[in-house]
C-alpha cells in the first residue's frame, strides 16, 4: 500500500474503511476513511493517524515515503480513536516524535492512552505554528468542531488546511478528491456527516467560517472522505456550511414515526398527503427500518417534521423514543412540529412524543391527532387537513 | 448562587467552586466573571451559558 502524493511532498497516508456500516450509531452504508497526511520537509510531520485496525496500512503508506523512525512530529487534531488510535503505534515506530496537540488534546491523550505520559508532547494554542523547513504548519484551535481538543493544522506555503472533521463524508472510495468521484453525491454525504456530527455546534461553525473566510485555500483536507481541490469544490462545501450552520431550510417535512398494525402509519400518510397537496416536498420514514443518520440529514434543511407513534404500556414505540433522544441531543433549530398517533385504551404516545419535542426546542404549531385503534375515515381526514395546514405554515416561513 | 451550564458542551459553572486554572476564585457568581471568561472546557463565550 503506497501513499498518495496530494501536493509535491504532502502524501495521504491514511486506510480506507469499505466495511464499516455503523459508526457508533452513525449509519454508513458507504463506509468511510481515515485520512492521515505526511508532509516531508527537513523536518517530516504525520498529521493526525487513523484506528486503530488500520495502523499496518498507515504505516505501510508511511514506508513507501520515508522510514517511519525518522519522523520528527505527530500532529494530533483530535484526539477521537478514529483519528488517534494509531499514535501508539507510530510512537513506537518513531519513539523520539514530538506529539503536538491543544492542551485539552494534550490532556485528552493522557486519558485514552495509558503510557503516553512518556511521550514528549507539546501543547499548542491559537498563533502558535511549527517551522518544518520551506513549509510550517500553523494551528488553528476550534474547540467543539466537534470536541473540546479539536484543531485544524494549516500549511500557507502549500495553502493546504487540514481541517480533521470539518467538512468530512463517511465515504470510501479509492479515489482521494472530490473531482474524481464525480458520479457519487460527495455534498450529500458532507450534509449527513453535519447533521450527525456537528449540528449541535452550529454556531461555533459559522463563527469559524468567519474567521477563515480570508484564508487562502487550495485544497481542504479533511480526516474523512475525499479532499477538495477545485476552486469550484472548496466553495460548494464551504457555502453548505454556511448554510447548514446558518438553519437555511426548504419548503420540507419529515414525517417521521412507528407503527404495530399500521394505525399509525395510515395516519402518516394521510398528513404527508396533505403536506404533498399543500404544495411542500416530504420525505416518510418508519424508523423501525430506516437509517436514522439519514433522517437526521433530513431534517437538517427541512422547515417542518411530524412525528407518530402507536402507544406501547402508556408510552411511545421505543423507537420513536431513541429517536426523539438523539434528535434532542441534536439541538436542531427554528423547526415547527406536530404529534400524532394511536392507541387502544389508556394512550400516552402522543403525550411522550409532545414532551421529547417541546424539551428540544421546537414549536409544536398543531394539536396532536390520535385515534383509538384503527383510525376511521374522519380521522384520516383531520389528519390530511393537519397536513395542508401545516404545509401554508412551511411556505409563510 | 445560581449555577450556569454551557449549551455547547455541557460545562456546570459552579460559583461556590469558581474556576481557579483560570484565576477565577471560589465564591465569584457568574455575572461577575469578565467577559474575557470562556467555558474551561470548549472555549465557548458567557453568553452561550444559561442558568440552571
Amino acid at each position: 500500500m503506497k501513499a498518495v502524493e496530494i501536493k509535491k511532498d504532502v502524501y495521504w497516508v491514511g486506510a480506507i474503511d469499505y466495511n464499516v456500516r455503523n459508526f457508533h450509531g452513525y449509519i454508513t452504508p458507504r463506509g468511510t476513511t481515515y485520512n492521515a497526511y505526511l508532509v516531508v520537509d527537513e523536518k517530516t510531520a504525520l498529521i493526525d493517524t487513523v484506528k486503530s485496525p488500520f495502523k499496518e496500512e498507515l504505516l505501510a503508506r508511511i514506508r513507501s515515503v520515508m522510514d517511519p523512525a525518522e519522523l520528527d512530529y505527530l500532529i494530533v487534531n483530535h484526539v477521537e480513536m478514529d483519528h488517534s488510535g494509531s499514535s501508539a503505534a507510530v510512537m513506537e515506530a518513531a519513539p523520539e516524535a514530538q506529539v503536538i496537540a491543544t492542551g485539552k488534546g494534550m490532556e485528552f491523550l493522557h486519558a485514552h492512552y495509558h503510557g503516553s505520559e512518556e511521550w514528549d508532547i507539546k501543547a499548542v494554542d491559537k498563533g502558535d505554528s511549527l517551522k518544518l523547513g520551506k513549509r510550517s504548519l500553523q494551528f488553528i484551535p476550534s474547540p467543539m468542531l466537534h470536541w473540546p481538543d479539536t484543531m485544524f493544522t494549516y500549511c500557507p506555503e502549500e495553502r493546504i488546511l487540514f481541517s480533521n472533521d470539518g467538512f468530512g463524508q463517511h465515504i470510501a472510495t479509492p479515489q482521494r478528491f472530490h473531482d474524481e468521484v464525480e458520479d457519487r453525491d460527495i455534498i450529500d454525504e458532507a450534509k449527513k456527516y453535519y447533521a450527525n456530527i456537528l449540528l449541535p455546534f452550529s454556531s461555533l461553525v459559522s463563527k469559524k467560517l468567519a474567521e477563515l473566510k480570508d484564508v487562502p485555500v487550495d485544497i481542504v483536507c479533511p480526516s474523512h472522505g475525499v479532499a477538495f481541490r477545485r476552486k469550484e469544490d472548496i466553495e460548494q462545501v464551504v457555502s453548505a456550511y454556511s448554510r447548514w450552520a446558518a438553519g437555511e431550510s426548504l419548503d420540507k417535512a419529515v414525517i417521521i414515526y412507528d407503527t404495530m398494525y399500521s394505525s399509525t402509519e395510515k395516519m402518516a400518510r394521510a398528513i404527508e398527503d396533505g403536506l404533498i397537496d399543500g404544495g411542500v416536498d416530504t420525505r416518510f420514514y418508519n424508523l423501525r427500518i430506516s437509517d436514522w443518520s439519514e433522517i437526521a440529514k433530513e431534517v437538517l434543511d427541512a422547515k417542518a417534521i411530524v412525528v407518530g407513534s402507536a402507544t406501547l404500556n402508556n408510552g411511545p414505540l421505543p423507537t420513536v423514543a431513541g429517536f426523539l433522544t438523539y434528535l434532542k441531543s441534536l439541538r436542531p433549530k427554528g423547526k415547527i412540529a406536530a404529534a400524532f398517533g394511536s392507541y387502544g385504551w389508556g394512550g400516552g404516545a402522543v403525550k411522550v412524543i409532545t414532551e421529547y419535542l417541546e424539551s428540544t426546542g421546537i414549536e409544536l404549531v398543531e394539536e396532536p391527532i390520535q385515534t383509538r385503534f384503527v383510525p376511521p375515515e374522519e380521522v384520516l381526514s383531520a389528519c390530511w387537513d393537519m397536513g395542508a395546514r401545516i404545509a401554508k405554515k412551511i411556505k409563510e416561513r | 448562587m445560581d449555577k450556569y451550564q454551557c449549551t455547547i458542551c455541557g460545562y456546570i459553572y459552579d460559583p461556590e467552586k469558581g474556576d481557579p486554572n483560570n484565576g477565577v476564585a471560589p465564591g465569584t457568581e457568574f455575572s461577575a466573571l469578565p467577559d474575557s471568561w470562556t467555558c474551561p472546557v470548549c472555549g465557548a463565550p458567557k453568553s452561550e451559558f444559561e442558568a440552571l
